[in-house]
Parts: structure tokens; sequence; C-alpha cells
């Protein structure tokens, strides 16, 4: 059990150096560098030079990979090449509104999902599954974009009852921010619950028609007591994991709802440093958006572990 | 000369099985509207430049922001071009490049999960952590990071996608062969004496193809969303070109006064992922795979 822990905590340790590599190589192998596409037309002579001393690009590749590694375990990533700030402390306010913006969504969409789930399984087939399915598929389909776009030009412009894009600093309060994430949460919400409720939705479907919930059935045990003591512990297991996957997914979904409704998190930051070409920033946002992906994985992985004897006793044996 | 007529059966009932797969599709009411909706779209991108009433690029700003009339069905942009043409002519790009970066998509994700697959061992536990770490970089950063350092013509675009769909098709080729390689016939073929690629051609192929299929049908509607994300964000094809993603992306700062021109593209692009999806979701269950179950990564 121990020992399979800590395999997965290495293995998510050995995902994440290989994404480094993979990103230290990307923005080193492609086309032009840092200094040529900061400094475009003026990248010559004295100020090219200049510029590779600051940021250090004047020492071999692998020499600089080892010393920013260094330094990201620490949490420094360097400095931003637009804003001559330490990129530490642009992504510190940037990292707490998207937060913030996620966990609204996750909180609010798991109950909901779960409830979606369970009632479109037990009518299977049925008029609530029928109209919960169609909604679902249309959420989750439909990209982040399209649905975010349709809620504002419903909900802010022709409802006018809450403020379409956000327009507030970086570094705001909680509750001062509260109003304006009102719709990209569930712009972002919905989709992770539609995506969650049908992964449950089959998940109990295929417990149900287990033997042992049709023995159970057989033997008369009542149709509730059936369902919360036999059908929802066995169930919601394996989904975990599968709602890890999906709301690490989702990560890439947060990036364009944040630009739509101009928010001012990592996604918004994204998009602007790769616009900026500010490639220590992408290199950094990189990193974190992987890390995030690897622990929510870990996390889904020891969640199942923890909590299904099963695989405790599988472990031991081997 | 027996033999002949086997392998002759064989390729009349894969022509056979073909018809057969698609009119079970279609007899469900969710594949039926899925297919329609795929059909639909496919004949109107391969119709839609000799129907298209005006011409897509002529900006006319006398006629900027015309709420739609019996001249321009949909109303016009902020440049005065008639909304109803772009859209029309919207889902050629989406769905060509889409379409290639899914081929090339199933072909490299499919070929290298099946070698994985059957050679095993240290090659694959490599092949499979390296798979894993790019699953682990968001798509829409390690897509905007490629397309903004290569540019945006469809000759990166079609690869990138392709590249960036196909890890997850690695993984789902590389279980199918897995399952597929400890079976009997196998182990009989090779007892025959058949060659390695005999084996991989004639017994591992055909059985692992129906899962690679469906994961790439799937991925089809995934790249779409992840193509027109693209596009919206500005990072996709450029500007005259007639696209959902970027039309949406301009008509939508004018969205208060001129929501039709932002409602066209939002039909049109829904439509089209829609339309995807359920042929995908009744592919898989006309061939009998259950997908409900696995994330979308």
């Amino acid at each position: 059990m121990l020992f399979l822990i800590i395999k997965r905590i290495l293995l998510g340790f050995i995902t994440l150096f290989i994404v480094s590599i993979i990103t230290f190589v990307g923005t080193e192998v492609l086309p032009g560098d840092a200094c040529t596409t900061y400094l475009e037309r003026q990248a010559f002579g004295e100020q090219l030079e200049a510029c590779y001393r600051r940021l250090g690009l004047n020492v071999p590749a692998y020499e600089r990979y080892v010393s920013w590694a260094f330094n990201a375990i620490q949490g420094d990533f360097g400095y931003s090449l637009s804003g001559e700030m330490p990129i530490k402390e642009v992504l510190g306010p940037r990292i707490k509104n998207s937060l913030v913006l996620a966990s609204a969504a996750i909180f609010i969409g798991i109950p909901i999902a779960l409830i979606l789930g369970i009632i479109t399984a037990l009518w299977r087939d049925k008029l609530p599954d029928v109209a919960i399915s169609t909604v679902t598929i249309f959420a989750m389909t439909i990209p982040e974009f399209i649905s975010a776009t349709l809620l504002i030009l419903i909900i802010a412009i022709w409802l006018e009852w809450l403020p379409g894009i956000v327009i507030v600093p970086t570094d705001v309060s909680f509750l001062e921010l509260l109003p304006n994430i009102i719709l990209p949460v569930v712009a972002i919400a919905m989709i992770m619950t539609a995506h969650m409720a049908r992964m449950v939705r089959s998940s109990v479907i295929q417990v149900m028609a287990s033997e042992y919930v049709q023995m159970a059935i057989l033997k008369g045990v009542p149709y509730w007591k059936m369902v919360f003591k036999h059908v929802l512990p066995n169930a919601l297991l394996p989904a975990i994991n599968v709602v890890a996957l999906t709301i690490a997914w989702l990560l890439g979904g947060v990036v364009v709802t944040e630009v739509v409704f101009n928010y001012p998190g990592l996604g918004r930051l994204v998009i602007e440093s790769i616009s900026n070409r500010d490639l220590p920033t992408v290199q950094a946002l990189a990193i974190i958006l992987a890390s995030i992906y690897v622990s929510i994985n870990l996390l889904a992985d020891l969640l199942t572990l923890m909590l299904n004897p099963r695989l405790k006793t599988l472990q031991i044996r081997k | 000369m027996k033999l002949d007529n086997i392998y002759k059966e064989e390729k009349k009932s894969s022509f056979a099985k073909l018809s057969e797969i698609i009119i079970t599709m279609a007899s469900r009411p969710s594949g039926l509207i899925g297919l329609s909706i795929l059909v639909f779209h496919i004949i109107l991108a391969f119709i839609s430049p000799y129907i298209a009433p005006h011409d897509f690029k002529a900006i006319d700003p006398t006629l900027m922001l015309q709420a739609p009339s019996a001249e321009y069905w949909f109303g016009t942009d902020d440049l005065g071009r008639d909304v109803f043409t772009r859209t029309i002519l919207g889902g050629r790009t989406a769905l060509t490049i889409t379409f290639f970066g899914s081929l090339i998509a199933l072909l490299w994700g499919g070929l290298l999960g099946i070698f994985c697959g059957l050679v095993g061992g240290k090659i694959d536990d490599v092949v499979m952590r390296i798979v894993d770490a790019f699953l682990s970089i968001p798509w829409i950063l390690a897509m905007l990071l490629i397309v903004s350092l290569l540019g945006t013509s469809t000759e990166v675009l079609i690869p990138a996608l392709g590249f960036f769909y196909g890890k997850g098709i690695v993984r789902v080729a590389r279980a199918a062969t897995h399952d597929v390689i400890a079976k009997d016939f196998i182990v009989s073929a090779r007892a025959r004496g058949h060659s390695d690629f005999s084996i991989i051609w004639n017994e591992i192929i055909p059985n692992v193809r129906d899962a690679i299929l469906v994961e790439g049908a799937m991925r089809w509607s995934w790249m779409l969303l992840g193509f027109s994300s693209l596009s919206f964000l500005g990072f996709g094809v450029s500007p005259p070109t007639p696209d959902w993603g970027l039309m949406i992306s301009n008509a939508r700062g004018l969205m208060s006064f001129a929501y039709w021109a932002v409602i066209a593209p939002i039909v049109g692009l829904s439509s089209l992922i829609i339309g995807i999806n359920l042929t995908a979701d009744a592919f898989a269950k006309a061939l009998g795979i259950d997908r409900s179950t696995k994330a979308p990564v």
C-alpha cells in the first residue's frame, strides 16, 4: 500500500520532469529565442548581447535548464520579459483568482452532477433521463466560448442581471469579486457538471446491472436502501478517477472562459504571455498547469486507493 | 481454391458490414439526428462556394451592421459583409482542417499504440511516460505555443492538431493491442508459422481497428472544439477567411446591437460539433464499444 503510494508520487514527479524538459526544449529549438523575439528589429550587436546577459542566455542550454529547474523547484521562475517583474509576483494573484473560479465551479458542479447522474441512471430511458441527458449532451459538446458568449448575451445584455465582463484589478478582495464571477463560474460549472453527470450515470447503470444488486433485489431489500447501501458506494468509486481527469482536461476550457469574461486569472495570462512572446512566463505557466494536472490525478488515485479495500489487499498479495 | 472463396466472401461481407453499421447507427434517433447534421454540413461544405449569394470578403461601410432582411438573410457584420455567406462558408475550413488532422492523429496514434502494445517492456514504458507527460500539458497551452511560434497556416495547423489529438489514441490503441495479443488465435497464428508482419496485418489490426476508429471519431469533435477555440482566441486561421470561431470573436464586442452576427456562426459551429459527437457516439454503440465511462483526455 505504502509502496504503491510512493510509486505513484514518484511517477508524478517523473511526468513533471519530462514536461519541464519538453517545454524547455520546445521553447529552445523553435525559431528565434526570447531576445530576438522581444527586441524584434533591434536584435543585433550591443543590445542583443546585453539582453542575452540579462536573461543569462549566454551559457549553454543544459546549464540554463539545470539552474532554471533548480530555482523553479524553490518557486522562483525568474523574470518575465515584458513586465520586468519577477514571474512569482505576476503569478501569485492570478493563481488565487483562478483558484477561486475553479473551486467555486467544482463545489457547485460536483453535487449537481451527482444528483443528475443518479437521477438519470435510476430512471434510465424514461422521461427524466431523456430530458436531462439531452441537456447534458448540449452542455458538454458546445465549446466553452460559445456557452460563455450566449450567457453574456442573454443574462448580461438582454436581461441586464449581471455584469457581462469582469472589470476589476488583478488583486481585488473576494467580496468585490463575487458579483463579477457568477457568470464565469456558471459557464465553467455547466460543462464540468455535464461531463461528470454522464460519467456518474454510466457508472451507476453498470453497478445496477451487477449480480450482487440483482441479488439484493431478489432478496427483497427496499429499493432506496439498496441504492444507497449497495449501488452508490460501488458506483461512485470508479467515477472519482474519471472526474479528476475531466477536471484536469477542463483546465483548457478555463483558459478560454477567462478570456471571454476578461477575468484576471492564469488563463488570460497564458494568452497574454504567448501574444507577447514572453517565454519565461510561458515556461512557468506550463510547469504550473502541468503540476495542477498531475496533482489532481495523484489525489484521485490516492483517494481511490484509500476508499477501496479491494485494492489494498490486492497490493499486499502482490 | 477453397481458400480464395473464403477471402472473397470476407471482402464482400466487410462491405456489407459497413452499410450494416450505418443502418444500426441511423436506427437510433440520436444517431439519425447526428448523421443527418453531419451529412448536411459535409454537403454544405462542398456546395457553399457555388450557392453563396454574396462575396465573403466584400467590405461595404454603407451596409454596416444591418439587421436580417430579404437581401441579407442573416444581416451584415461590422464591416458590411454578408453574415449568411460567411456562415455557410465557415464550415469548409473547420471541416477540412479537422478531418485531415484526425486522419493524421489516427495514423500516428494508432501505429505507435499498436507498436507499444506489441513490444512491451522498457520501450513501452518510456514511450508511455512521454505520452503521459504530453497529456499533462493543457492542450490549449501546447497548441498556442506551437501556433504562435510556427504561424497559423493550414500546413502548420493540421499536423499540430493531428499530433496533439493523437496522443490519446496511442493509449487506446495500446490497451486494445494488449487485450488482443494474449488471445489464442495469435498464439495459433504464431504456431502456424506466420510472419510478424502477417500477424500484425491479418490478426491484430482487424481486431483493434474498431476501438481506434471510435476513438478517432470522438477526437474529431474535440479537435473541432480545439480548433475553433484557437480561432476564437485569434490564433487560428487569419482574418479574411470565413471561420466560425473568428466570426464569433469579431462579432462578440458588438452583440448588444447586432446579435445576428454572433448567433449565426454559433448555430453553425454548435450544430456541427453536436452532429459529429452524436455520430461518433452512435458509431461506438453500433460497434458495441462503450466509451461513456472514459474521461476526455
